[in-house]
């Protein structure tokens, strides 16, 4: 069996950065295992602006970041198209590529598999399933990636950063949104998120706007929205589900099966998880280890990839030490 | 393609492909018409997805007759079709005293159905057996004959095995009139000798090109909520709960696919294009589980649906032959019409001998046309590479691909999802979805 010092699953802003400094520290030997065919990993399909603040002080676009992150890493063993299906023991790993199943260990594995939308499966939104609903994620990779335009006139759920962010994928593809719609009575965001919206693009946002059920046969025809106790129908072609951020952590939950691991909790990982992490989340950093961390997005947070970055450096020095 | 057929089966769903299949296999000349872009898209497409025994089934019925020799036929095929089979047995629950006291019953009907292995679990035995089961549980029967399929692949498997004996399936093909003209139907552009209504959730419509219907179908509704794969270690066997009169009940079950459900609700509806999920019902059903399988709590719900059951105002089956209207009407299939299905055709075979003439007397030998397997506790495509593109079920590439192509490639989105199982899991697309829209609409079989 392949065995290294550090193997780091997703090369993603967190992923690539603790890469990259534990190999400028000393420890050379580490292998970077990424699912998609490129690394780079979220901020490639955002293709707008402010990325990369707090990491190189300069902002930029998600492709570009992510390409500035994975030409930093270019002397580190990045494997792209590359799955790992199974934990096998606590150290060790059974990964997939092309040219079939493997199994590799390390002294040290990262997890740094980043965060998902929650889906509207899972959110229990009435009514059904159809394809012109989406998370602003999968979005994003129909419009940067594929240069798919799937619907003209839909409705933005949520109030997050994201949220907005979704408007700007509109826009960038010519799509015009009908309107934001969140749930809460109050954004997550400054106060001039929803007034630009408004001015720039002339898209209301509506809180204590919940959404009952999406309508439509083959197609979204429109949605139901409930405020303060009315109902009401509003016309659309599409459902954007933004935000409610979920660690993708389930190589940690499907461990259920085997022998409990001991709880101890690092010493670095004594960092806030958000108030809508899960508990599956939560058991997950339970779960972290000593031979198993959790970097990035994965920890039930939801920073910016600069942050990210920054945070993974931090830890992956403390690694450092503790290999030396 | 020649325009004159024996049979015209009307409905893609599982029950008539499974008489298309034995039909063609028969040596007789078929057509299929089905109204949806894609085979299995009305009452096939979400029900549980069990191989039930008809140990509950009603007595005499011709619904049980048809579900023992439909159970009998898949057991004896499957290897060569390579049909799943993820063999659980299932237990049925008391979940209360009255539940309790009823159990007895369930043997006895059991054993007088025929299904002669059913017998009662002491609460030990349960909880032995079942043991993340909540203490709630009381008791139980325990059936071992019930097993977890695949809603998707089996009639997938009959659809190819009837093409490769000639078999034609047209899609897209709304059958809205039908004229009998000198011992022969003329429809949707074709002709045959005799027509069978499977039309599913439009049998009542269907039927009325015949005659005026004598049954009306009264849609029923199911929701299901399915949860992430670290739940279908919590259970081993499928956990049915003491059935009524009207339905078998909701059923905690695990899937083909490695996960673990819960459903279906039984609702009166008028829906009877895709039926639609509301939030309150599944808030319930999430809940119902969480009672009965406690450890359900801090396991995430991959995918929420529904399904319809072409229920009529009649209990058991509505199969019969009208020998002047050169007709077979097959309708009221309701929940276990999976399992019946090959018994029904079966069943049809020897109607339409009986009625209409005699089958060829030396049927061709059968071909076999084996689908890919989506079994998770099987040998799947990705275990000898290949690249991955949906990456919460493992679908590969090639797997997709081949679902857009072929004899009947997918015709829809859909069609792709429950070829492969592609879109599926606990992601729901997010990371995917664009990729397999791509390669669907490259392959150019439909819109998605």
């Amino acid at each position: 069996m392949e065995n290294h010092d550090v193997i780091i699953i997703g090369a993603g802003p967190a992923g690539l950065a603790a890469a990259i400094c534990l190999q400028e520290n000393g420890v050379k030997d580490v292998v970077v295992l990424e699912r998609e065919w490129q690394a780079g990993g979220a901020p490639r399909h955002c293709g707008h602006y402010g990325f990369g603040w707090e990491s190189h002080r300069r902002m930029t676009t998600g492709p570009k970041f992510a390409a500035r992150m994975t030409n930093a890493a270019s002397g580190i063993d990045i494997r792209t198209a590359t799955t790992v299906l199974e934990f096998t023991m606590r150290n060790a790993l059974r990964v997939h590529s092309s040219k079939g199943i493997y199994d590799m260990s390390a002294k040290r594995i990262i997890l740094a598999t980043g965060t998902r939308e929650q889906t509207g499966a899972a959110r229990f939104i009435g009514g059904r399933r159809l394809s012109q609903v989406m998370n602003s994620g999968t979005l994003q990779q129909h419009v940067y990636l594929k240069n798919q335009k799937p619907f003209l006139r839909p409705a933005i759920i949520g109030n997050e950063w994201v949220t907005f962010s979704a408007l700007m994928t509109c826009k960038h593809a010519g799509i015009k949104p009908i309107g934001i719609f969140a749930e809460e009575l109050k954004l997550d965001v400054p106060w001039f998120f929803p007034m630009g919206a408004g001015l720039r693009y002339g898209v209301p946002t509506h809180t204590n706007a919940k959404l009952v059920s999406i309508n439509g046969q083959s197609h979204v025809e429109s949605i139901e929205i409930e405020r303060k106790g009315k109902r009401t129908v509003v016309e659309c072609d599409g459902v954007i589900l933004t935000g409610k951020f979920q660690a993708e952590v389930s190589l940690l939950a499907a461990r259920r099966a085997m022998p409990p691991f001991s709880a101890v909790m690092p010493a670095q990982a004594a960092m806030p998880i958000f108030e809508n992490a899960s508990q599956v989340q939560a058991e997950a950093r339970m779960r972290e280890t000593d031979d198993i961390r959790i970097l990035g997005n994965a920890r039930g947070t939801v920073y910016t990839a600069g942050r990210c970055v920054v945070e993974a450096r931090n830890a992956a020095e403390a690694l450092v030490k503790e290999l030396r | 393609m020649n325009k004159r057929f024996d049979i015209a089966v009307i409905g893609g769903g599982a029950v008539g492909l499974a008489i298309l299949r034995r039909l063609a296999m028969s040596g007789l000349s078929c057509v299929l018409l089905e109204k949806g872009a894609d085979i299995l898209s009305g009452a096939s497409k979400g029900n549980s997805a069990l191989l039930h025994t008809g140990f509950d089934a009603p007595a005499k019925s011709l619904e049980l007759q048809c579900m023992k020799a439909g159970y009998a036929e898949y057991l004896a095929i499957r290897q060569a079709l390579n049909l799943p089979l993820l063999e659980t047995g299932a237990v049925v629950t008391a979940w209360s005293p009255e539940d309790f006291a009823a159990l007895e019953a369930i043997v006895t009907k059991a054993h007088a159905n025929g299904i002669t292995d059913v017998k009662r679990l002491t609460p030990t035995e349960l909880r032995m057996r079942e043991h993340q089961l909540s203490k709630q549980a009381l008791g139980g029967v325990l059936v071992p004959g019930e097993h977890v399929i695949d809603a998707w692949s089996a009639p997938l498997a009959y659809a190819h095995q009837a093409i490769a004996h000639g078999a034609v399936i047209l899609r897209n093909t709304h059958v809205l009139q039908a004229k009998f003209v000198n011992e022969e139907w003329h429809l949707a552009g074709i002709s045959a000798r005799i027509v069978i209504n499977a039309a599913g959730l439009y049998g009542d419509h269907v039927e009325a090109l015949a005659r005026p219907s004598p049954f009306t179908i009264h849609p029923r509704k199911g929701q299901f909520v399915v949860f992430d794969k670290p739940a279908a270690k919590l259970v081993r066997s499928i956990i049915l709960p003491v059935p009524n009169e009207r339905t078998k009940g909701v059923v905690l079950f695990r899937t083909i696919y490695g996960n673990l459900a819960i459903g279906p609700t039984a609702e009166d509806t008028d829906e009877r294009e895709t039926p639609s999920t509301d939030s309150a019902t599944l808030q319930t059903l999430r809940s119902r589980a969480l009672e009965m399988l406690p450890a359900l709590k801090n396991i995430n719900v991959t995918a929420v649906y529904a399904g319809l059951r072409p229920a009529t105002e009649r209990k058991d089956y509505i199969i019969e032959a009208l020998p002047d209207q050169n007709w077979i009407t097959v309708s009221g299939i309701r929940s276990t019409g999976l399992t019946g299905s090959l018994g029904i055709a079966q069943y049809v075979a020897k109607l339409y001998a009986k009625n209409f003439g005699k089958l060829p007397k030396k049927p061709p030998t059968p071909i076999l046309t084996p689908v890919p397997n989506l079994a998770e506790h099987a040998i799947r495509p990705y275990m000898k590479g290949g690249e991955i593109v949906c990456h919460c079920e493992w679908v590969t590439r090639g797997e997709i691909e081949t679902a857009c192509s072929g004899p009947l490639p997918a015709g829809n989105l859909g069609g792709v999802k429950r070829r492969t199982r592609a879109l599926m899991g606990r992601c729901q697309g997010y990371y995917c979805g664009a990729e397999v829209t791509s390669i669907f609409a490259k392959a150019g079989h439909g819109k998605p």
